[in-house]
């Protein structure tokens, strides 16, 4: 099967098993085809131990951590094939991601996307809100993760209005007007969990606003970890939203520009789901073997998309657990898990670097 | 803070320099030392016991017989020491330098709270209250990050001890220093360690050995100066020394030392950072708490690459002169196992190499010195009268 056949099939129809299969055949040519492309990966794998070229299962398929991306430009196509490149959201002064993509790995990155969602939302594009400010899309070269989310997301979308202004400030009149123009429609509204909470329901709140969108679809993403900082569960996000503006369909999505396009989406019963386009194993950190049901670990993403780049078997920097396999109770097939947030980060002993730490 | 600007102000006439190895800092540091023996506190850190040993009289005496010198030494006058703040013991050791080369002392204490540090607190207080004269030469301070302070005791001070590598040095060296004063800096560095495989194999105490690596490097979690981060192996018989020798480690990480998942991370990181950079092999192990890169050649750039938390860049040499292209500025300390430490001292002499300030047996990489980073601590922090 090829990674288009893949898209094909109904999203959540594979069942693990026959993932395994499946996976284990196209991540082990997709391992072997990125390591001829590209000197880099090929020696980083060396480096790792990964001399054979078959696989026996998924598990074994060697993965490389996201964090390299920031380090390395890792592509496995000719400089002239390059049709665009996407960055991290990095704060100032971070080193942001580099992934490089081909017309063939952008393209499927959009195919997957619309696979996902339209089965949440439907096939038809909704009168679309977005929950941030337009400034984020000016550099059309180089996209942030932000950036690239909103454009991604936009695709599901018509008539998109900015909900905030370049200030950050929410835009009342315009929501307005476009909630009237498109009254009794079904309306998508999508946005970074963090904008969505700081800057539209906070505002909604503080300025004792309120919005009808009870026939909103809310698709919100981007981490918790600004959030739980803020001690804001996903619980209390999705209750405020419904007690405020009457939004029923939340759902959170885990995704990232390093593996743009099969995204995780939270389903009816609040859990995290991989598409047949993805897969999800959980590691643990003192032998890097894969984790129990229920048991934390550090979060592994598996995908046959990328032709582009060697990203397609990532150890990332999230910690997450996996809550079962198949049996969901909104009957999608296949793993669902919970992220739990960052990897904690352990202070190390030793002299180094200490007064201007914790400035 | 008041009461120290004044007493600065008539320049040693209020508060005179002492002499180096001075009787009056022998008995405080003698009482100091017997407070702590005794206190029931103490004996849970063995950090502090290894300190009031230091500062037995014995001990004193034996320096001062090493580094008083034959000139007439006295102290420069007031010391001001930033001491790490993820380390508990190294600003005691810092302050009694600076007592034993006849100094006034400030320093900014961790700021991470240790119990070793209340212990060292409430043992001094202690010995003080006996011995007031010494009163006004000894102020331990906790303060954030306060840049007043930070300017005040800088244009004070004679000399500026600055503990807590690059990013703290730059940060202190905002504020300028009086146009006598000098200053102390230890940057980050690292370690490596040389060992013959055939003196290993011959060994009868390798359980011995693997205790003496795992303290010289898992317990600063490998991020200390001195703690090694590259391995060479010499010897005939390196690859049988070498599956000995991290076997027993390993038996030993299994039970004592704990990897969080974001250190896991990073060594992978690493390896692959490695492997993307040289010809290298990561080498199997049982599990991260181990994570060893093999290196078919030992450069320069590989100082960029380095680890910590268990994370080895391990090389076998034909001979000793090999270990050159890594004696750079950022190399501390050579420790040994089996190799003599004549022939280390002559690869950096005849090399010329700007790295290399230590070169101790294995074990002994944390054992404090009156030389340290390439200082003589007592001559440092005080003066030298000639007299003709």
């Amino acid at each position: 099967m090829t990674y288009e056949e893949l898209l094909s099939l109904e999203p959540y129809s594979l069942s693990q098993v026959r993932k395994n299969e499946l996976f284990v055949e196209l991540l082990g040519a997709l391992t072997e085809k990125h390591r001829q492309m590209s000197y880099c990966y090929a020696d980083i794998i060396r480096t790792l131990g990964y001399d054979r070229k078959e696989f026996q299962t998924v598990q074994d398929i060697p993965f490389l951590p996201v964090r390299l991306f920031k380090h390395l430009d890792l592509m496995s196509i000719p400089k002239e094939n390059i049709f665009k490149m996407m960055t991290s959201s990095g704060t100032s002064g971070q080193q942001v991601s580099k992934i490089y993509l081909d017309k063939e790995t952008a393209s499927w990155q959009q195919k997957t996307l619309a696979k996902i969602v339209s089965s949440f939302i439907g096939t038809s594009r909704l009168p679309m809100i977005i929950l941030d400010c337009p400034s984020v899309l000016k550099n059309r070269h180089s996209f942030s993760a932000r950036g690239a989310g909103i454009l991604g997301f936009s695709m599901f979308g018509r008539k998109s209005i900015y909900a905030l202004d370049d200030n950050m400030d929410l835009q009342y009149e315009v929501v307005r007007d476009f909630l009237q123009e498109h009254k009794g429609e079904d309306i998508l509204l999508f946005g970074f969990t963090f904008m969505v909470w700081k800057y539209f329901l906070q505002a909604v709140k503080d300025r004792n606003l309120f919005f009808d969108l009870s026939n909103g679809f809310l698709l919100h993403g981007g981490g918790w970890k600004k959030l739980a900082q803020e001690s804001v569960s996903n619980e209390q996000f999705r209750q405020e939203l419904a007690k405020i503006c009457g939004l029923k369909y939340v759902h959170s999505y885990y995704g990232m520009v390093e593996q743009t396009g099969p995204i995780c989406m939270e389903c009816e019963a609040g859990h995290l789901h991989v598409s047949n386009c993805s897969d999800i194993i959980m590691r643990r950190s003192r032998d890097f073997s894969p984790c129990d049901i229920g048991e934390p670990g550090i979060v592994q993403v598996l995908t046959p998309m990328p032709q582009s780049y060697p990203g397609h078997s990532l150890l990332t920097e999230d910690e997450g657990v996996l809550l079962g396999v198949d049996d969901c109770p909104c009957g999608r097939k296949g793993k669902y898990f919970k992220i739990m947030g960052r990897l904690a980060n352990a202070e190390l002993r030793g002299c180094s670097d200490t007064y201007a730490v914790g400035k | 803070m008041e009461r120290l600007c004044m007493l600065q102000k008539d320049d040693g006439q209020v508060l005179p320099a002492l002499p180096v190895f001075s009787s009056l800092v022998e008995s405080f540091l003698q009482k100091l030392s017997a407070c702590l023996m005794t206190d029931l506190l103490a004996k849970g850190y063995p950090d502090v016991i290894t300190f009031a040993f230091f500062c037995r009289r014995s001990h004193i005496r034996q320096l001062a017989q090493k580094f008083a010198g034959t000139g007439e030494r006295l102290g420069r006058g007031l010391v001001f020491h930033i001491a790490p703040s993820n380390v508990a013991m190294n600003f005691a050791y810092s302050w009694v330098a600076a007592l034993l080369a006849g100094d006034a002392s400030v320093v900014r204490l961790p700021s991470k709270s240790f119990p070793q540090v209340e212990i060292i607190c409430k043992a001094v207080r202690q010995v003080l209250a006996d011995m007031p004269e010494l009163v006004p030469y000894i102020y331990f301070l906790r303060y954030g990050h306060d840049e007043d302070v930070n300017t005040a005791l800088s244009a004070l001070c004679s000399t500026r001890v600055i503990w807590g590598g690059d990013k703290t040095i730059r940060e202190i060296r905002n504020f300028p220093l009086g146009i006598r004063a000098n200053e102390i800096v230890f940057a980050d560095r690292f370690g490596l360690a040389v060992i013959d495989g055939d003196d290993y194999l011959r060994s009868d105490n390798p359980e011995r050995i693997a205790q003496d690596f795992f303290n010289d490097t898992y317990l600063s979690d490998q991020n200390a100066c001195n703690s090694p981060r590259f391995v060479i192996w010499l010897g005939r018989n390196k690859v049988q020394a070498r599956v000995k020798f991290w076997q027993q480690l390993q038996d030993l990480l299994d039970n004592h030392y704990e990897l969080g998942p974001v250190q896991a991370v990073d060594k992978l990181v690493k390896t692959c950072l490695l492997g993307a950079e040289c010809e290298c092999k990561l080498q199997d192990t049982a599990n991260n708490l181990l994570t060893r890169v093999e290196v078919k050649s030992l450069t320069r750039k590989l100082i960029e690459y380095t680890g910590n938390s268990g994370f080895f860049i391990e090389y076998e040499a034909d001979e000793l002169t090999d270990i050159k292209p890594v004696l750079t500025e950022r190399c501390q300390t050579i420790s040994y196992y089996g190799v003599v430490k004549e022939d280390i001292l002559s690869v950096v002499k005849d090399s010329g190499c700007r790295g290399g300030d230590r070169i101790v047996p294995m074990g002994r990489t944390l054992d404090f010195s009156l030389i340290w980073d390439g200082y003589n601590l007592i001559s440092a922090m005080s003066r030298e009268i000639d007299v003709v």
